[in-house]
Order: C-alpha cells, then structure tokens, then sequence
C-alpha cells in the first residue's frame, strides 16, 4: 500500500544554527518551493524573516509558486543574563511553521498556540 | 554689539543647517487592506490639505511607497515634523487569481500580482531606513497574522519606536481590545481612519513617540 500526502520535516536548532541567515532562507526557500512543510525548532530573527519575505516575492510565477505560509509566534525578549550581556535587545525567536501556501493554511493563532490545515491537495 | 548679535544669529544658522537633525522617518505598516493608505490620506488631509493615494477594496491597492517630507503635526501645543511612508501591504504569499475574483481580467490580475510583489519587497527594505512605524491593524481582523509578528519583531529588534493603530473601529464587528491583549508590550490607539474617530488621540500619541 503506497502512502500519499506531503513530507514534514522538523528541523532542530542545532541544524539552522550551523548556517549563515542567508543559507537559512535559500534552505527554507528551496524545501517549501519543494513542497514539503517545514517546522523550525527556534524558528528565525525578525530580520531573517524579512529576508525571507523579500525573496519569496522575487520567486513568486502565475501558475506556480504562490508564495509562502508562515506562522510564529511573536519573539520573546531574552532576560537571561548572557541575553542581556550579549545584545542590546536581545528577542527570543520562537518555533516557526513554514510551507507552501496553496498547501499550508493558518486557521487560528494566539500568543502560545497555532492551528493550521495541511492540505494534500495543491 | 549689534555685529556681535548678528555674527551669533548668522553662525548658529549656519551650524543649524550643518547639523539639523533630519525628520523622523515613519512608515505605515501592515497587512493588505488594514487602511495605511486611509491613514496617510487623513493625516495628510488634516496637516497638509493634500492626499497620499488612491484607496480601494482590492487589496495591494498601493504597490507602490509612497514618502512625504516636512508633515507638521500640531496638537497639545506640540510640534513635530516628520517623513511618513506610506508602504504597500505585507504579504507573504499573492496569487493573481484572488484579483480575478474581484473582476480583474487575467492578464490585469497578473499584472497587479508582479506589482503588488514589488511593493512587498519595497516594503521589506524601507525597514531598514526608518525611525519609526505606524502598524496599521484591521480591528475586525485576526491580529496574529506573521506580518505583523514580523514587523513587531523587525522594530524590538532595533529598539524602534512603534505605535499599533487598531483600525475600523466604526465597524460594528471590531474588536480592538483583542490588539491590545496580543500586543501589550506596546502602545495602541482605536481609530477610524476612514471617518476619523479618535483621530486627536492619534495625533497626541504619534507625538509622543516620535517627537
């Protein structure tokens, strides 16, 4: 018996952290364009995830790749104590959805919980 | 005396315009269809008599920033002056056919699509060149949409004064304590850009927090 639907990979802090922000969006870029639905761990900076943002516009094409679907919650400021002696303002990403558009669907989010639709149907 | 006074005048001129600080640079954020255009229509319209741009109900009706300089704001006996930017709705994802539901032929709807990606990506890099941001939010709307996570996140980042505008309070189906308990870190104002309800608190609080 074969087994349909789409590939959801979870992908650690450990594997995102061993690249660069620019490798980071090219990796999520080319797995979603793929199809698959990713979870990130730690998730992305909020520039990272305008860079994100930036470069699935420059890859959007009628009849194809629509763009993206994301979902976070929002970032958490880090009172830790190498937080502070670290960055000025130092946020703390947090886990992070992302997949195709016409394939991932948010249906409800708050500050702690995220529901969405996986559908297997493009 | 008098040419002591004059060389005072003329030399604190000169060093004025040597170092004048510039305007505040403030965009207008949010997603497609919050009202930014709305907003920066009634600010202008109040301040200067003049308008941004066009508005409409099909979303990325702006596709274009579109940057005003020197609008003075007067309220409370206060001045300030400041360089608004009015920016294309945030989207993570336009799919053309969502602009022929709304009458488009394919060909305009896939030109609005190009356009309309433009204007994010136009949008995306005005970030980096602003003082401040106005986050304009539909009050009848989710407020956890990524945009807006994304912004937030872009502006505590950069230890960037925000100011959330909750928007379409005239609608019946507003709700704008549910922006305020997701975001309660920072300030928001209800408004009606549209028919400018509460739009003196606006003013009040944008000089505030960037003045």
């Amino acid at each position: 018996m074969s087994v349909q639907g789409f590939q959801m990979d979870l992908v650690s802090e450990h594997r995102l952290s061993e690249m660069t922000p620019v490798e980071k969006v090219r990796f999520i870029i080319d797995e979603v364009k793929g199809g698959k639905i990713l979870v990130l761990e730690k998730g992305l900076s909020p520039e990272e995830e305008a860079s994100l943002i930036e470069m699935t516009m420059t890859l959007i094409e009628p009849d194809g790749f629509s763009g993206i679907e994301m979902e976070s919650y929002p970032t958490e400021v880090d009172t830790s104590f190498i937080g502070k002696i670290l960055k000025k303002n130092a946020l703390k990403s947090r886990l992070t959805v992302i997949g195709p558009a016409d394939q991932l669907k948010t249906l409800r989010r708050d500050r702690n919980m995220i529901s969405a639709l996986i559908s297997t149907n493009k | 005396m008098g040419v002591i006074k004059k060389f005072k005048r003329n030399f604190s001129g000169i060093f004025k315009k040597l170092f004048k600080k510039q305007n505040a640079r403030i965009g207008i954020y949010g997603p497609p269809n919050a009202g930014k255009t709305t907003l920066a229509n009634r600010i202008l319209r109040d301040w200067t008599g003049d308008a941004m741009g066009s508005v409409s109900h099909i979303a990325h009706e702006t596709r274009r920033a579109r940057r005003r300089e020197g609008v003075t704001i007067n309220t409370n006996g206060n001045s300030i002056t400041l360089d608004i930017i009015d920016t294309p709705g945030l989207a993570t994802k336009i799919d053309f056919h969502e602009f022929m539901e709304q009458g488009m032929d394919e060909a305009e709807s896939k030109r609005r699509a190009k356009e309309a990606t433009e204007g994010v990506i136009e949008a995306v890099k005005w970030l980096e060149n602003l003082d401040g941001v106005i986050l304009v939010m539909d009050a009848t709307e989710d407020p956890f949409t990524q945009v807006n996570v994304t912004v937030i996140g872009n502006m505590e980042a950069r230890s960037l004064p925000l100011l959330i505008v909750a928007n379409k309070v005239d609608l019946a189906e507003s709700s704008p304590s549910t922006i305020r308990d997701a975001f309660p870190q920072h300030p928001m104002v209800s408004i009606s850009a549209l028919e400018g309800k509460n739009i003196d608190t606006f003013y009040e609080e944008l000089a505030r927090r960037f003045g």
